[in-house]
């Protein structure tokens, strides 16, 4: 089959020519082209953040959409493709459609989901319906017009890219102007209005911003896939931080980051449409996120979630040596495997594998008849064995619990008592030594458990 | 004079568009109204629009056109869109609405540069995945038996959507009883028994199969039009399911019919003139409605004030009479 | 009927169950088994999980752990003799569909895919909706009920089903007087009938004198059993008396943790 069609370069070092070419700035426009997306890039990608946290992911989708008959109606009234006169038809007809989207639910049986798809399909069909009208016209210049539907970079003028830098500076400026405001609208918008913290003033002017920035994005991303580059940098930026401040300058850095590669794309293929790469690089980072975020990616997660699997599985040894140490009363300290598994039924694959890490973290050694625990060992131990019990305790008296349901929940939550929580259960208990079994709660103390590795 | 040139040269295309552009409003109608009643019309959106990426993928796999990979192509997309709108939400701890828009715009995005990557291959530009070319749907007819003898048996799109509403048909009309059920109370079916994830999954095959065989007519976004304006203005109005049913097929129909002549009018796009008057006739409901509203929350009062004097004005009676 | 043959299991019982909502524990380890014929009130304060109980017994929820027997057999088997009336607030009320056809969903789980309602099931649905004296508002669409309607509905689609176990969520909460009187002589005739009820509840003044049996939750069992027993200050104390601080934190740890997944034998 036969590729590339369009952009089927000379040669392979022809593409690295145009990459070049690209980055020397040979041509001025280029550089324009390059800092305007850049520019869109970052202050989309913020503004669709506070939509993206007041719960309204898609609404710039639907204000995308929206935009289009706008842009429509500007040009057969006026004739002209001056990128001030478009801006403000597509400003106001996206308004209206913000109105409606909000107006539907509350004053009909529609549901705001409907309410959306709603606006987002009849204005776009009004939209297409102008344009389709307009092609049959004969007007000069409305060749092109069609590009604001999927975005084309190469077909920006001067006056276009003055306008997206204009816009995208003065949106960026008033977010850092009202960022707390925002953020705490953004955060719980009804102690905002207990505040004295005019709610409806600043959603007011996030939907002016938010409309601002779809719109002058057209041009470069167009109506259809608007929704993504207000949506997915954000979506991707959550994954690697809780502090909004940081999300927001991480979601412009990925805006930005987009902006660049499918400019650079548009230039090695200028029929190519800009929009589509956009979406594309950002779902890619996207999925990078997602994936390798160091605090919250799933990979992250995953391994999290296989180290404390081991740590458990430690754990729960440690504690049946310990037992097996408080049933022998006589002198034998050393124990086998078969030992091991007559108390807990643990597979002796994974049991093997338990005891190797343990050997290796020096929690115990091997001796004459198998395993012994080392002094380190033996702390642990007894750690675990007295939180556990402490656990039993405390679900038997306060929770009411038998203790045949208390022995359950103790071996879970053995594993994540910490120091502080232990010395809180010592408090409310008192100083109970035995657990609802009638087993003795091991001491804090290290003189203690000599006594009780000699027993 | 209008409509003396109107129907002046109404050939034998204009009544094959009109049919099928009237089985793809039907279609969608049917469909649509589940949506809405399931508060699922974003995910229709997404699946419209993700259906692009199956259509290419099935058509630069398979090297073919037919009926069958097209909608084997758009199922599997559709589905995947759904599914992963979900896993997303799940694993990632999106909000549903925000990872439905990063899967179908990313699906979209891929449609598209598919599209242009293999233009010369693919009859599709990305014109037509917006507004479709309904009024090039009579010159792409089959033959029964061979292309070179067979007899022509009219337009593929029009016995694509054929099938497509037929099984729309036969579906609703079967499982009537469960999908009102599943739409009326999701947790009421689940503890009657009934398989919601199923019956979810089987919808989104519905509205994906609907999908693909209205793009070639209308597009992939104004089928987001048709899909939830007729239904939405059912349910400002319909009493019972059947009734909305009924109502929503009715009012794509008539979109239908005044689409077609204002295009017909103004020498614009057929399938977006449709998807505007559909929405015309939703504004124009949802104001009469308002003015009813209007009227009846006026009555009152007035029915409250003669109430109120009632007494008075027996008052005067009685004293009239006693004197 | 069957009344006190102790050789039948018991319409419900529930072993270790546990439930949450993201990470936060809702409900930890509840057990307990539900006589026959009896009618039964689940009381908490707000938050207390009492919803969730519900929705965890009948399937809508996933549980953490745990099992649910319904007459000693597991949900699945026994669905169509287990009736669920959800909060009212659940549903959308302009969904367009009319009083008779929500009762007539009662009978679904006895139709096959293909069936209609026959005579039989419109026989039923009709003697439901007389029982609550909703007869009159058969043809209206839900949206024209006032709440207390609403509620004689779900009752009435309840009935319908014919069950032998009722599960109601909140059935009294902002109901009008006749409403609440029509279902207090409702829950009479089921237990007549040997059915068994139970009832999210959350008015303390009335549940002594409405149910024969209480269950106290607060993010686990308090006390469970015959009303006169159980409705004690100390119960109430324990169950108003907010949660144990430490066990709730350590759950919802265990669960961010996912710490249940890690324990690979118990």
């Amino acid at each position: 089959m036969e590729a590339f069609n369009l952009i089927q370069p000379a040669s392979e070092s022809a593409i690295w020519d145009n990459l070049l070419a690209f980055w020397r700035f040979e041509d001025m426009n280029v550089l324009w082209v390059l800092i305007g997306s850049i520019l869109l890039g970052m202050s989309a990608s913020v503004i669709g953040a506070f939509a993206f946290l007041r719960k309204r992911s898609l609404i710039g989708d639907a204000l995308a959409h929206s935009a289009l008959p706008g842009v429509m109606m500007a040009f057969l009234l006026f004739q002209t493709r001056d990128p001030l006169i478009m801006f403000l038809g597509a400003m106001t007809s996206s308004f209206i459609g913000f109105f409606l989207i909000d107006w539907l639910p509350k004053n009909t049986k529609i549901k705001p989901d409907a309410a959306l798809a709603i606006t987002l399909s009849f204005f776009f069909a009004l939209g297409l319906m102008l344009l389709s009208y307009i092609q049959g016209l004969n007007i000069e210049n409305k060749s092109g017009l069609d590009k604001i539907l999927f975005g084309q970079a190469a077909a920006m003028t001067q006056d276009d890219i003055r306008l997206l830098g204009y816009v995208s500076v003065i949106i960026l400026f008033t977010v850092g102007l009202f960022f707390q405001k925002l953020r705490l609208i953004a955060f719980n918008r009804g102690y905002a209005q207990t505040l004295g913290v005019s709610v409806k003033f600043y959603e007011l002017l996030l939907a002016l911003l938010i409309v601002m920035s779809v719109v002058v994005g057209l041009q470069l991303v167009g109506v259809v896939l608007m929704a993504a580059v207000l949506l997915t940098p954000i979506a991707a930026a959550r994954f690697w931080s809780n502090e909004l401040s940081h999300i927001l300058i991480l979601s412009s850095v990925l805006g930005a980051l987009s902006a660049i590669i499918s400019t650079q794309i548009s230039y090695l293929a200028p029929a190519m449409p800009t929009g589509p790469w956009m979406v594309v690089s950002l779902s890619i980072l996207f999925l990078l996120s997602l994936l390798f975020a160091p605090k919250k990616g799933l990979i992250k997660r995953y391994l999290e979630h296989k180290l404390l699997r081991q740590k458990v599985a430690e754990e729960n040894i440690l504690r049946t040596l310990y037992k097996l140490l408080e049933r022998n009363q006589i002198d034998q300290k050393d124990f086998n495997q078969a030992d091991i598994q007559s108390l807990r039924s643990v597979a002796t694959e994974h049991l093997q594998k338990t005891l190797k890490h343990l050997c290796k973290k020096q929690l115990i050694e091997s001796s004459a008849r198998g395993f012994r625990m080392t002094e380190k060992g033996f702390e642990l131990a007894s750690l675990l064995t007295r939180r556990h019990r402490l656990w039993e305790n405390y679900l038997n008296e306060h929770a009411e619990l038998t203790p045949e349901q208390v022995h359950k929940q103790a071996e879970r939550i053995e594993h994540i008592l910490t120091e502080s929580q232990e010395q809180q259960l010592q408090e409310e208990l008192g100083n109970a030594n035995f657990d609802p079994h009638g087993n003795q709660i091991p001491n804090q103390l290290k003189t203690q458990h000599r006594d009780g590795g000699k027993t | 004079m209008l409509t003396q040139g109107f129907f002046a040269d109404f050939g034998m295309n204009d009544i094959w568009i009109l049919a099928t552009a009237s089985l793809v409003a039907a279609s969608t109608a049917m469909i649509g109204v589940f949506l809405i009643l399931r508060r699922q019309a974003l995910i229709g959106d997404a699946i419209s629009h993700s259906v692009l990426l199956g259509i290419v993928l099935a058509f630069l796999i398979t090297d073919s056109r037919s009926l069958p990979v097209m909608l084997g192509g758009a199922v599997i997309i559709g589905l995947l869109t759904a599914w992963l709108s979900d896993t997303l939400h799940r694993v990632g701890k999106l909000q549903s609405d925000a990872s439905i828009g990063i899967i179908f715009t990313l699906f979209f995005a891929l449609g598209v540069i598919l599209v242009s990557l293999y233009a010369g291959q693919i009859d599709l530009d990305q014109e037509c995945v917006l507004y479709g070319e309904i009024a090039f749907v009579p010159f792409d007819t089959i033959y029964l038996g061979g292309l070179e003898n067979g007899v022509e048996m009219g337009p593929r799109a029009f016995w694509g959507i054929g099938v497509v509403f037929l099984i729309v048909l036969v579906s609703i009309v079967v499982g009537f009883k469960r999908l009102e059920t599943i739409s009326f109370h999701p947790n009421l079916a689940v503890s009657l028994g009934i398989n919601v994830v199923f019956w979810h999954y089987f919808l989104m095959t519905l509205v994906s199969m609907t999908t693909v065989a209205s793009f070639d007519a209308v597009g992939a976004i104004l089928v987001v039009a048709l899909l939830v304006i007729p239904a939405s203005s059912a349910y400002l109005l319909a009493k019972s399911l059947k009734a909305m049913l009924f109502i929503a097929v009715a009012y794509s129909q008539a979109s239908v019919i005044i689409g077609y002549s204002v295009a017909y009018q103004l020498d614009s796009s057929i399938s977006a003139s449709i998807a505007v008057s559909a929405g015309i006739l939703l504004f124009a409901t949802i104001i009469l409605l308002q003015i009813n509203k209007k009227r009846q929350t006026y009555q009152i009062p007035c029915l409250i004030f003669i109430v109120k004097h009632q007494s008075y004005i027996l008052d005067q009676r009685v004293y009239h009479s006693s004197e | 009927m069957t009344k006190n043959s102790r050789s039948l299991p018991p319409p419900l019982s529930v072993e270790h169950l546990s439930m949450r909502y993201h990470h936060k524990p809702v409900l930890t380890d509840v057990s307990f088994t539900i006589p026959e014929g009896k009618s039964i009130a689940i009381v908490g304060p707000n938050g207390a999980g009492k919803s969730t109980l519900l929705k965890g017994i009948m399937g809508l929820i996933p549980t953490m752990e745990g099992e649910v027997h319904f007459f000693g057999e597991s949900l699945t088997k026994k669905r169509l003799s287990t009736a669920y009336v959800p909060q009212r607030e659940e549903i959308d009320w302009d969904f367009p569909i009319k009083v008779l056809d929500v009762v007539l969903m009662g009978r679904h789980g006895h139709l096959k895919l293909w069936q209609r309602p026959s005579a039989i099931d419109y026989q039923i649905a009709e003697q439901a909706l007389k029982d609550l004296q909703m007869w009159d508002f058969k043809d209206r669409q839900i949206s024209q009920l006032s709440g207390g309607q609403q509620q004689r509905v779900f009752l009435a689609r309840a009935l319908a089903q014919q069950a032998n176990l009722y599960l109601m969520d909140e059935p009294f909460a902002g109901v009008d007087v006749a409403t609440e009187k029509a279902i207090i002589e409702l829950f009479k005739n089921l237990k007549t009938q040997g059915k068994t009820i139970i009832c999210v509840h959350h008015d303390l003044n009335t549940v002594g004198e409405y149910f024969d049996w209480i269950i106290f939750i607060n993010a686990r069992l308090v006390a469970a059993g015959p009303a006169e027993e159980v409705l004690t200050k100390d119960n109430l104390n324990k169950t108003y008396g907010g949660r144990l601080s430490l066990l709730n934190d350590l759950t919802e740890e265990m669960y961010r943790t996912k710490l249940n997944q890690a324990h690979d034998t118990d």
